[in-house]
């Protein structure tokens, strides 16, 4: 079987110039979770993007081979919760649905579960004005999720959560992964979330991107709180970091 | 307790008001100044009250024109705002024709209008509308196309139709957009209404309160020319009103000018 997402050679400049990202190569295996780290501005939200072929590579091609394409086949978490204010939580995490055309009553039961796992169950009648940031959040994960999608693309998203909230949806997220074995590309700042999640690491240069170094994270699946205060942990996380900062100073 | 924090709401220009009449009733007393002249609020009050039944139908006249012309105003505006929306060339092409028909005053082609519609009620509308349309068109245009991008990736990531992304991205974040528009055309709406039956000039049973100001000022029936005057100001007021509690209520759950609350 191909793999889940390919890039060849991608590069990608904006109109106004900017050089994003260049010379991308790299493969996802179907099922796999890989985690991409890498400095502000070095292009990560632009290589999701190009990902879920919201942008267009200007150089080499993006191709995704995925077990159930059409639309729905790709859950998104942007950067930033991105919810539409007039509608409630429950018509926030539906929409999906809705622009899929699926049945009402097949959709009700997906948003009920969906928002069972991100744990919002008891405000689906709020509005997001009502919620806090980290709430917003998990709706916008719980919006991703409704679909079953088999490419899971996540934009920092526990960035803005505090520790507890962010390591019990850290669990929560792999639970999920194991569940449904989905794709996941998982773009975070955090050496140490990407460590704990991933089983596979991209470490991007600053701006344009590239890829300077790709680590295979060997941890026993599935992974726990003990993880974190492992040995084998904090040698992975120190090699990411150092990785990090060679890129950052070259 | 809502209700008691609307009324203090009301209370400033209420005080207002009073003042205002206090003082110009006592100016007229004190002064003597003549009736044709300027009539005191109690008799501009004894008038209202005397020919009610005159400036009650002339009053439903004007209202019928306006309210007609305003829900025409918000049907074919935001139909036109659409259209617009839906491509540059397109807005390119019609949008400055909107703008000459926003700018010409409507007194200077209410007579061509009315000379060359039969119905003299239609004529009236048609300039009542020409008056009130634009705010609507502008507003509605400028916020069909100001979908937050993030919203805009996450329906074509999700195979929106055109239809979709317009009913359930485009008009939703619109909506504040309109209403705002909506409100000012109501004004507008009204003023038309009232200019069109003044450059008609024509009376008989279906003239509005525009007519009534004009025939009260020929007869020198200064009272009756004020009465009918500050039935269009409350009728104004009103109707600015009810577009605000409107806007308030729509908007109520998620846009920052209408969130009830702490922030
Ligand atoms: N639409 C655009 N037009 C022009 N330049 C853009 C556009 N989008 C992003 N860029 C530029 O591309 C570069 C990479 O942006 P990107 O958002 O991918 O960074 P990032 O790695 O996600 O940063 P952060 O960690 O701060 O989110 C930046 O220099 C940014 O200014
Ligand atoms: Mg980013």
């Amino acid at each position: 079987m191909p793999a889940a997402l390919t890039f060849e050679g991608v590069g990608k400049v904006f109109a106004d110039g900017t050089d994003a990202l260049a010379g991308l190569d790299f493969h996802l295996d179907h099922g796999t979770f890989t985690a991409v780290v890498g400095p502000s501005g070095g292009g990560k939200s632009t290589l999701l993007r190009l990902a879920a072929g919201l942008l267009a590579p200007t150089a080499g091609q993006v191709i995704r081979t995925l077990a159930t394409p059409g639309p729905g086949a790709i859950g998104y978490v942007f950067q930033d919760p991105t919810l539409m204010p007039w509608a409630d939580v429950r018509a926030n995490v539906r929409l999906p649905l809705k622009l899929t055309r699926m049945p009402r009553r097949e959709a009700d039961a997906r948003v009920k579960d969906a928002l069972a796992l991100v744990g919002l169950d008891a405000f689906a009648g709020r509005y997001p004005l009502q919620l806090s940031g980290g709430m917003r959040m998990r709706v916008a994960i719980a919006r991703a999720l409704v679909t079953e999608p088999s490419l899971l693309l996540l934009d920092e998203p526990f960035a803005a959560l505090d520790e507890i909230t962010r390591f019990r949806l850290n669990d929560e997220l792999l639970r999920l992964w194991q569940l449904r074995r989905c794709t996941v590309l998982f773009v975070t700042h955090s050496v140490g979330e990407a460590v704990y999640l991933a089983e596979r690491i991209l470490v991007l240069s600053p701006r344009p991107g590239r890829i300077v170094t790709d680590i295979a994270v060997a941890l026993p699946q599935p992974r726990s709180a003990a993880l974190r205060t492992s040995r084998p942990f904090e040698d992975l996380s120190a090699a990411v970091s150092r990785a990090l900062v060679e890129a950052i100073q070259a | 307790m809502r209700r008691l924090a609307g009324l203090r709401r009301a209370l400033p220009a209420a005080l207002v008001a009073l003042a205002l009449l206090a003082g110009w009733e006592a100016w007229v007393r004190i002064e003597a100044v003549p009736t044709y002249v300027l009539p005191a609020p109690s008799v501009i009050a004894q008038t209202l009250w005397q020919d009610r039944a005159d400036l009650a139908a002339a009053w439903l006249v004007t209202m019928r024109i306006t309210l007609m012309a305003l829900l025409a105003a918000a049907a074919l505006g935001t139909l036109i705002a659409v259209g617009l929306a839906q491509s540059r060339l397109l807005a390119r092409a019609f949008y400055p024709y909107l703008v000459a028909l926003q700018v010409t005053p409507i007194v200077a082609i209410a007579p061509l209008i009315i000379i060359w519609v039969d119905s003299l009620w239609a004529a009236l509308l048609i300039c009542a509308w020409i008056v009130a349309f634009f705010p609507i068109v502008a507003n509605t245009t400028l916020g069909l196309a100001s979908a937050d991008t993030g919203l805009k990736d996450l329906f074509r990531l999700y195979g929106a139709s055109r239809w979709q992304t317009l009913m359930h991205l485009q008009a939703p974040t619109a909506l504040p957009y309109f209403l705002a528009g909506l409100r000012i055309s109501t004004g507008l709406a009204l003023i038309g209404a009232v200019v069109a039956e003044f450059v008609a000039g024509t009376g008989g049973s279906a003239s509005g309160l525009a007519y009534r100001i004009l025939e009260a000022g020929y007869r020198l029936q200064i009272p009756r020319l004020f009465a009918a005057l500050l039935l269009l100001s409350l009728t104004g007021i009103a109707l600015h009103g009810l577009m605000t509690a409107l806007s308030r209520r729509l908007l109520r759950h998620w846009h920052a000018s209408a969130v009830a609350g702490e922030r």
